[in-house]
């Protein structure tokens, strides 16, 4: 019976990789490749260009989505935390403005300014970055370390409901192993999600 | 005979009431609330029913978008041995306060549960561990072919049926 509905798996397959790259992208351990995007403030953002990185929180994010707002403070309580230890927050909206326009660049900059972001929030207009990393929604959490090497993909805690809930902060031990040159010992979480808007064919 | 969909309860319940285990833990607005284990408990299950479980949350655009034709499939198979059931991964504090009220404006006959796990680690692997846990998903078991067919996308109403006919046993 398995045999049988073989063809139809690889069918189903191919449909689904034609809407958005599931299953592909990087896994820990690949190196992730520069960006160049444009920030709310209108200046262009990429990983080398931020001094002294001793690696980078590179989060794919947005202003519409209920998971997102749920985190957006503790994305802001992450940067103020590890900016300074050299580990910034990137922000990256993915989200296409058309198929959700509560995720424009307009929108962007006023929800970056009504919260005073203290990170880069960058605008992935072509997706393409989205597409490399293989995220799928928002939040997903890539920590890359100096080199740009995948040391950790996922979620960025165990709650995205109750932050006073939160037993195991997935992301912030993953940055202190880093830290102390120690392996990362959960390289990989998984959260529910909203998933990202790709651009209609 | 079809599976008792629903035996779990809240943990904390379960020690209080252990002589009420026909008593599922339901929301005051009588969403029934389900454990990562019921997951591993329809996949377990010698039935013939085909399951048709998808994963959504009604702040989910497509999720909203896609609910027609789960409720249509609903439907057209009821005389069959297909159970649809939407999981809801909203927010626990919003399953009174808009998944219950969302059920009623559209409609839904479709069963709705509450995916009561704070932790998705704890079931996204369950599902499929091909799903990264963006939403909608959709799982189809069916026990009599060996199979579980799933998505982590938007379907159509065409996908879906083509999917649950391929996941039905024979007549």
């Amino acid at each position: 019976m398995k045999k049988a509905i073989f063809p139809l798996l690889l069918v189903l397959a191919a449909i689904s990789t034609a809407f958005a790259p599931v299953g592909s992208g990087y896994t820990v351990g690949d190196t992730a490749t520069d960006f160049n995007l444009k920030n709310v403030d209108g200046t262009m953002v990429s990983l080398a260009g931020i001094k002294d990185a001793k690696g980078y929180i590179v989060v794919f994010t947005c202003n519409h989505c209920p998971y997102a707002k749920a985190y957006e403070d503790r994305i802001i309580e992450l940067h103020k935390k590890y900016a300074p230890l050299g580990y910034p927050v990137v922000a990256i909206n993915p989200n296409d403005k058309d198929v959700q326009p509560a995720d424009s660049f307009d929108k962007m900059v006023e929800r970056a300014n009504m919260k005073s972001y203290p990170f880069a929030y960058l605008y992935d207009e072509t997706q393409e970055i989205a597409r490399t990393y293989g995220a799928t929604r928002t939040p997903h959490v890539y920590l890359l370390d100096a080199k740009r090497v995948v040391r950790y993909i996922g979620a960025i805690d165990d709650n995205s409901e109750e932050p006073s809930e939160v037993k195991e902060k997935y992301l912030e031990s993953a940055i202190d192993a880093l830290r102390a040159g120690k392996d990362v010992s959960v390289k990989e979480t998984k959260a529910i999600g909203c998933s990202i808007k790709w651009k209609k064919a | 005979m079809p599976l008792l969909v629903f035996p779990n309860m809240c943990p904390l319940m379960k020690p209080l009431l252990f002589f009420l285990l026909s008593v599922p833990c339901l929301s005051a607005q009588n969403i029934p609330f389900i454990k990562a284990d019921q997951i591993k408990r329809w996949k377990a299950a010698e039935t013939d029913t085909v399951y048709v479980l998808n994963f959504w949350a009604t702040w989910c655009a497509p999720c909203v978008e896609e609910l027609p034709s789960f409720e249509k499939l609903n439907k057209a198979y009821a005389d069959r041995k297909v159970r649809v059931v939407l999981i809801s991964t909203d927010f626990k504090r919003n399953v009174d306060t808009r998944v219950a009220p969302f059920i009623k404006e559209k409609g839904l006959e479709s069963a709705v549960v509450f995916m009561d796990e704070s932790n998705p680690n704890n079931y996204i692997n369950m599902v499929d561990s091909s799903w990264s846990g963006a939403i909608p998903a959709t799982l189809i078991l069916s026990k009599r072919k060996d199979t579980a067919l799933f998505f982590e996308k938007k379907l159509t109403y065409e996908e879906l049926e083509a999917a649950v006919i391929q996941a039905l046993p024979p007549d």
